[in-house]
């Protein structure tokens, strides 16, 4: 049998979708983001939404999540994206509108826009990548980064009394009355990843029931940040992330 | 038909908004420019036209919803004051950087710092050299009177879309705050979301139907010749705007030995001490530069052989008076005569500062 006479539809068993696009990533092995954005695009595909939707990259690893999609993208400054998805999802109302955030852009810098776009209940949909650090500068502590551990700004481990607590800007978020789901996921197993397609395609489905925020929070792995194996990234995610960061719906009204 | 009104400068810059077809207005309170939006919110325009008016948290999400509105295709703009513009730089940088069409009103005051809500003209540098980082410039257009503030929000747009560039309009709080009569136009409908696609549909983010690539807004360029480019298409887009849309306007020019060079509230301060001067034989006229960028070079330029001296004033230490200097390159005197802290100089004390420079 020839490789032609298998590659037929009738034998296709899983397929990536359309919405991707064919670059090649420019994620290290072993990084979330690269897993979010495919669970992103099958939602958008599945939705049959390719046409109505607008994207807003961050400023941080996942600026360029806009060279991987075949939608419409924004390119926000550092934290501003809850304020360009504002103001798109106000002026196109019918639109999805969603940003993709790193835990320096939303939890740092952006504090104040997505707090208040929150609050506010824009009808948009929030993906917060949090992976405890700086990925894109080059591993530098972030609000999300754990007691004791190692970045290049915390070379002798994150001190509370210099650096304060791992901000848990999810439950923060969850209390204000502008948002109506709110979850933290991972995508670390196919497991995982199925769970955080399901929240993903729920908080599209709410941005146009003008039911409020919609909030994901994935807790993430980088292995080049944290300097281990994406196996040991993995590991230690489960180990030492989840017991601060807890997966689960938060809120769902 | 067109309406007379009665009306303060800031009010009309909300009716100009709204008139001109006007999407989306994002702002935050600061004097003395607050009545931008509270005329904006007192009018309700969406109910009437479906134009968007939100209070934003800072004037840093105020920019940046304007980043997201501009990148839609949509009418979009901001107002603020000169704290409020320091902090929205980062955000202008970025919609130069991308080539989005937008209109910011900047109603000056004194500064640095807290500084004072009295009217000043200290941010003529931060406005027409850029203000925010990179090489990038912003129309800048000069209102001298009410009518004007209403106009140039029309005239703003259009240039912005003409040349997908953000315009500034920059006044201050004495032309902000007068009451004078504006004349105003019929209302013209804002597009349908139909009309943005197919007008601007080849850049704009409207939704990526099946018929034509994704768009992406961005102003990141890592590739060092495709960010040379990126930068050498901006500027060739700026010498085109200093070549086509320089505005300004004189008085008393053609036989004048002498000129002032002002910009709005000053200019009307100037206009009198013009005419104080005339009554007394000096040949006296004004330059008044409508657009700050692009700069009336060319009629500095053009002036200069009939000219013994030219004398900038405005309300600050001196800031337009270097771009005089600029295009006169030595060929005539340049001299200066400013007021701070939102003192405004009489017609006679611009006179006196004149004469003392050139007269003595
Ligand atoms: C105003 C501003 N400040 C700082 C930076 C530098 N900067 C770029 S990305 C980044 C942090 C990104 O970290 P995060 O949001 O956690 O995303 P990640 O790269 O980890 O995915 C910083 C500080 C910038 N580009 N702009």
């Amino acid at each position: 049998m020839d490789i032609k006479d298998i590659i037929k539809p009738e034998n296709i068993v899983y397929q990536k979708t359309k919405v991707l696009t064919n670059k090649v990533m420019h994620y290290c092995p072993g990084c979330s983001h690269g897993t979010v954005h495919k669970l992103i695009a099958e939602v958008i595909d599945e939705m049959d939404i390719q046409d109505k939707t607008i994207g807003i990259t961050p400023v941080g690893c996942a600026v360029f999540g806009y060279n991987y999609m075949h939608i419409d993208w924004q390119q926000a400054a550092h934290g501003r994206a809850p304020a360009l998805a504002t103001a798109t999802k106000r002026l196109y109302p019918d639109k999805y509108v969603f940003t993709y955030q790193g835990d320096g852009d939303l939890a740092s810098i952006g504090t104040a826009e997505i707090m208040h776009a929150c609050n506010r209940g824009e009808n948009i949909v929030v993906i917060f990548i949090n992976n405890a650090i700086y990925g894109m500068t080059g591993g530098q502590m972030a609000p999300t980064t754990l007691i004791g551990m190692v970045t290049s700004t915390t070379p002798y481990g994150r001190q509370v009394d210099l650096n304060g607590y791992p901000l848990k800007i999810t439950e923060l978020i969850a209390q204000l009355e502008g948002t109506c789901y709110v979850t933290r996921q991972s995508v670390q197993t196919a497991v995982a990843a199925r769970k955080t397609k399901k929240a993903i395609r729920k908080a599209f489905e709410n941005s146009n029931q003008k039911k409020g925020t919609s909030f994901i929070e994935v807790v993430s792995s980088c292995n080049s940040g944290w300097k281990v194996s994406p196996v040991q990234a993995n590991e230690w995610m489960e180990e030492n992330m989840f017991p601060v960061y807890p997966l689960g719906d938060i809120k769902d009204r | 038909m067109t309406e007379k009104v009665l009306k303060k400068g800031n009010e009309v810059i909300a009716l100009g908004a709204i008139h001109c077809g006007c999407d989306g207005y994002f702002g935050y309170p600061i004097t003395p420019q607050s009545e931008i939006m509270e005329t904006l919110m007192e009018e309700k325009p969406w109910e009437t036209t479906g134009m968007v008016v939100l209070q934003a948290e800072s004037e840093i999400a105020s920019i940046n919803m304007v980043h997201g509105g501009a990148c839609c295709g949509k009418k979009v703009m901001t107002s603020s004051s000169s704290p409020g513009m320091s902090l929205m730089c980062e955000g202008l940088s970025y919609l130069a950087g991308s080539e989005l069409p937008c209109v910011l009103v900047n109603v000056v005051r004194g500064g640095p710092g807290l500084g004072t809500i009295q009217p000043s003209q200290g941010d003529y540098f931060q406005a027409v050299k850029g203000g925010g980082h990179g090489d990038y410039r912003v129309i800048v257009l000069a209102p001298f009177s009410a009518q004007e503030m209403y106009d140039f929000v029309w005239l703003g747009f259009d240039l912005a879309f003409k040349y997908r560039t953000p315009v500034l309009i920059l006044t201050d709080g004495m032309i902000g705050q007068m009451m004078e009569k504006v004349e105003l136009r019929p209302q013209k409908p804002r597009l349908s979301d139909q009309e943005v696609a197919e007008l601007y549909g080849s850049w704009a983010t409207t939704g990526k139907p099946t018929t034509r690539q994704e768009n992406i807004i961005t102003s990141l360029a890592l590739e060092a010749r495709v960010h040379e480019a990126l930068n050498q298409k901006l500027q060739a887009k700026y010498r085109v705007i200093e070549e086509s849309e320089v505005r300004f306007e004189t008085l008393q020019c053609e036989d004048a030995d002498y000129i002032l060079v002002a910009y709005g509230s000053m200019a009307r301060i100037c206009e009198s001490a013009v005419e104080l001067a005339r009554s007394q034989g000096i040949k006296l006229g004004l330059l008044r530069p409508i657009t700050l960028f692009p700069f009336p070079v060319k009629e500095i330029e053009r002036m200069i052989p009939q000219l013994k001296g030219i004398m900038s004033v405005e309300l600050s230490t001196g800031q337009m008076v270097e771009d005089i200097r600029l295009a006169v390159s030595g060929k005539v005197p340049v001299t200066f005569y400013g007021r701070l802290g939102g003192v405004i100089p009489t017609p006679q004390e611009v006179l006196d500062a004149f004469k003392t420079n050139y007269m003595k």
